[in-house]
């Protein structure tokens, strides 16, 4: 992140400068693929990867590729629609599926499908996009946050499991009246989180023990005490279970609905979006926000200033550990009510690819997190319906943060001009002895 | 030029952190916790009775008689020793290798302690060989992933996508094996593919300049899902022609493989664990004591000064990253044609991450690397054993005990560890 010179500030200069018409500035600002470009295509690209990739490996298109050269017609035929029909039902199972509108519209009275719940289903792909973001959005903030300030946080998943395990505990341990109820429990997930990423804070300013590392192994070491809290009864285990599995929490301690018991979308995602808020407002409008991106810039020159440098690290990772552990708590109250195994998914991974989509900063991540909770949202639509395995998502993924984050590449792909004052460097190393 | 010089000035900096009184004490105090440990938690509640460790075999041609303990007392004199230690350490000046020594001391005793405790009253003997036989075995995808590292590391490139080496090494050849029915080819393949996701981290890292430690991740998820994918869509339906790899069999060298104790542990293994062998001497020979090795260092810790010298610093990066693949491929093999045989999604679990971290454990060296993997190995299978010697401790936390210990050791004893100058900083030619 060397140069933060941003293409669209650019752009502006160039207005001041030269006067050219808006269209020539649009032009301009595409051909020399500026980060909104580059996004775009990156994302283009992979899809397309996806695409090929599927048509490449079902077994009915391979039996179809079987029979090429007496019908090549159809092979490609069949190649083209297994790649697109999966795509087309991740779409419908995420954005928007035109048989709910046809179904709408075929109710005798609109206030009679609003209320036997036909409008929902039209709402609820982007429903479950939105439900599936929360985590996403929020763990990215708890991986971008640290990277602003130089520090790479790998350890998501410990801190989810921690706010979770905390959420989950005073969801059900103890009985409050309605509001207080979750606001106890989200704030619990806050701190249940807040710990884990300080430990990691203070690990390394106090014995220099690197984040990487003591994250990695927390991760583990987290899984395996939900396993063992959720092995006996007197610890979190649902009484009468023989599952790994904990009590339900109570109702009060559920987030509320945001429109209607048909949709899953809570107030999480409001939580999501607040944090985003808050982080973008620490991180470029506070003096510690301040101190934050110059220790990630330079640490030894943020000494020198007379900043703290490991007291600013323990303060970064206690946040972002909270953050993740909000995500966790969203996760627990909003939608599953009980912890499992199940329970934290892969949030902690899809956080770095999120924060990394995301640029590092909390628009983007919110951007991100939209995306790949998309995704996340149609992938089981798409297995049902074409057998495409769920695990495309994660391909597609990755995929799609590779090419973001080496711009020349997609630039180099689609004959794009380098941007002129600069331009997006990509993600730059900095490296990690620091 | 100046960028770069810039960078490496600021990492001489940040790396002379204040050293506090915290940190000199925190050696000792670790160890005098330990000790605790071994008096009041093993040896206070070890059942009574003697702990009896056998060291051979059944069918062994020579045996080693069983060594009997009494259980609750050698508890005792482990932790005195260690307690003893964390004084000299405190107080006596120790020279680097001595302070290394008593480390190893320490683990030792509480190591010793624990199979006392566990073992103390049971009437069978706790097998030592079977330990760390199996612990060898445990390790080798670890080792084999750590010598990646350190290869990569000292080229100045770091490399987090040593999971997703395993992963797709792993993949590859159970595919090949069953295809083929050759498991050489199938060895051969797995280590090109780990070689391939070589090829992807040197592009983008080298040539891309993308962040290293993020582009691993992503790489990782990007083996995850495309071999998860290609398992759910290829591998479960045609299981019995994609999917069913035979194993290599063990292999005893002959006089070698019979010696007691030893025999056993090093020389009667599959050729995954002489390839380790082999592995461990080419790069700690290679890298320390031939032309190759000096530039890689030269690349690693100032690329500037290499090239000055007429080094290609980019080329030499690529090449290295790459052949480094192939080493971690033919660590992930092993979960497939070396073990189990048949390929299953996420079948690495994360050992990719521990070897990065044995390799940061282990100083970037060879030596100190395979030291740390074997110690993951080690408590990895440790934990299998004593699962089933009905030790009143719960599996889980036995499983989480390795990283614990990770995480402990790290930070108590080990602390900041210096890494290659230019590690993680991409070159830029001016």
């Amino acid at each position: 992140m060397s140069d933060q010179a941003s293409p669209v500030g650019a752009a502006a200069v160039q207005k001041k400068q030269t006067r050219p018409g808006p269209g020539r500035i649009i032009r301009d600002s595409i051909l020399e693929g500026n980060t909104v470009t580059v996004t775009v295509l990156a994302i283009f690209t992979a899809f397309v990867v996806g695409g090929l990739l599927n048509a490449f490996t079902n077994t009915t298109v391979l039996h179809a590729w079987g029979n090429l050269f007496s019908d090549p017609g159809h092979a490609i035929a069949t190649a083209w629609d297994t790649a697109v029909g999966a795509y087309i039902e991740m779409f419908e199972g995420s954005i928007f599926n035109p048989h709910t509108v046809s179904a709408l519209f075929q109710q005798a009275s609109f206030s009679a499908a609003i209320h036997d719940g036909y409008l929902s289903a039209v709402f609820y792909p982007l429903s479950e996009t939105c439900v599936q973001a929360t985590p996403l959005i929020l763990a990215g903030l708890a991986v971008a946050l640290p990277y602003q300030a130089g520090l790479f946080n790998i350890g998501a998943q410990s801190q989810i499991i921690g706010g979770m395990i905390f959420a989950t505990y005073l969801g059900y341990g103890v009985s409050l009246p309605v509001v207080v109820h979750v606001v106890v429990c989200v704030i619990g997930g806050f701190v249940g989180g807040a710990f884990m990423g300080w430990l990691v804070g203070e690990l390394k300013a106090r014995t220099g023990a690197h984040e990487v590392i003591v994250t990695i192994m927390l991760n583990y070491v987290m899984i395996y005490l939900l396993a063992y809290l959720l092995s006996f009864p007197y610890l979190m285990q649902a009484p009468h279970s023989s599952n790994e599995i904990s009590a339900a929490i109570a109702g009060n301690a559920h987030l509320p609905l945001l429109f209607g018991s048909h949709l899953r979308i809570n107030a999480g995602f409001l939580v999501a979006l607040a944090c985003a808020l808050a982080i973008w407002w620490l991180l470029s409008r506070t003096t510690t926000g301040f101190e934050f991106r110059s220790i990630g810039k330079n640490p030894s020159a943020a000494r020198v200033a007379g900043m703290n440098v490991e007291r600013t690290w323990v303060l970064v990772m206690l946040i972002a550990g909270g953050l993740a552990g909000l995500a966790g708590a969203t996760v627990i109250q909003g939608t599953d009510f009980t912890v499992n195994f199940q329970s934290y998914g892969t949030y902690g991974i899809d956080a770095i690819t999120v924060a990394l989509l995301g640029l590092g900063r909390p628009l983007g991540v919110v951007l991100a997190g939209l995306l790949f909770g998309a995704l996340h949202a149609g992938a089981p639509l798409m297995q049902a319906v074409t057998g495409t395995p769920v695990d495309m998502v994660e391909v597609l993924q990755a995929v799609i943060v590779l090419f973001v984050a080496a711009p020349p590449l997609i630039r180099a792909i689609y004959r794009l001009r380098a941007a002129s004052a600069g331009g997006v460097g990509g993600v730059m190393s900095k490296g990690w002895n620091a | 030029m100046t960028i770069a010089g810039n960078v490496l000035t600021d990492q001489a900096l940040v790396n002379e952190a204040p050293v506090s009184t915290f940190r000199r004490w925190l050696a000792p105090a670790t160890f005098v916790a330990f000790g605790l440990i071994d008096i009041f938690v093993l040896g206070g509640y070890s059942h009574k009775g003697d702990a009896t460790f056998a060291f051979s075999q059944p069918f062994a041609k020579v045996t080693v008689p069983n060594l009997q303990l009494a259980a609750a007392a050698t508890c005792y004199v482990c932790g005195g020793i260690s307690i003893a230690l964390a004084l000299a350490r405190a107080f006596a000046p120790l020279s680097k290798l001595m302070r290394r020594v008593t480390i190893g001391l320490v683990l030792f005793l509480l190591v010793l302690a624990l199979l006392c405790w566990a073992d103390a009253g049971q009437t069978t003997a706790f097998n030592i060989v079977n330990l760390l036989q199996g612990t060898l075995g445990q390790s080798i995808p670890i080792m084999l992933g750590a010598l990646t590292g350190v290869i990569c590391s000292r080229s100045g490139v770091i490399n987090v996508a040593i999971e997703g080496q395993l992963l797709l090494g792993a993949f590859t050849a159970a595919i090949v094996a069953t295809v083929t029915g050759s498991l050489w080819l199938g060895l051969v393949c797995g280590a090109l593919a780990g070689s391939l996701v070589g090829v992807l981290l040197a592009v983008f890292a080298i040539g891309y300049r993308v962040d290293q430690v993020v582009l691993g991740v992503v790489l990782n998820t990007l083996v995850l899902g495309l071999t998860g994918y290609l398992f759910d869509g290829l591998m479960v339906p045609y299981q019995n022609t994609l999917n069913s790899p035979a194993t290599f069999s063990a292999i005893k060298i002959p006089l070698l493989g019979d010696i007691p104790i030893i025999g056993p542990i090093f020389f009667d293994a599959t050729i995954f664990l002489y390839l380790t062998y082999l592995a461990l001497a080419g790069v700690q020979v290679g890298l320390f004591s031939t032309r190759w090795g000096l530039r890689t260092r030269a690349i690693g810790e100032h690329p500037i000064a290499a090239d000055t010298v007429g080094i290609n610093v980019i080329a030499m990066r690529y090449r290295n990253v790459i052949a480094a693949g192939l080493i971690a491929g033919v660590g992930g093999a092993y979960f497939t044609i070396g073990s189990v045989g048949a390929f299953g999604a996420d079948m690495t679990s994360g050992e990719g991450y521990i070897a990065l971290a044995a390799m940061i454990f282990g100083r970037y060296t060879p030596i100190g690397a395979i030291s740390a993997a074997l110690l993951f190995g080690f408590t990895t299978q440790l934990q299998s054993i004593m699962s089933t010697l009905n030790t009143p401790i719960q599996s889980n936390l036995l499983l989480a005990l390795p990283y614990a210990i990770t995480i402990i050791v790290l930070a108590g004893l080990v602390g900041k560890v210096r890494g290659p100058r230019a590690e993680g900083i991409p070159y830029i030619k001016s």
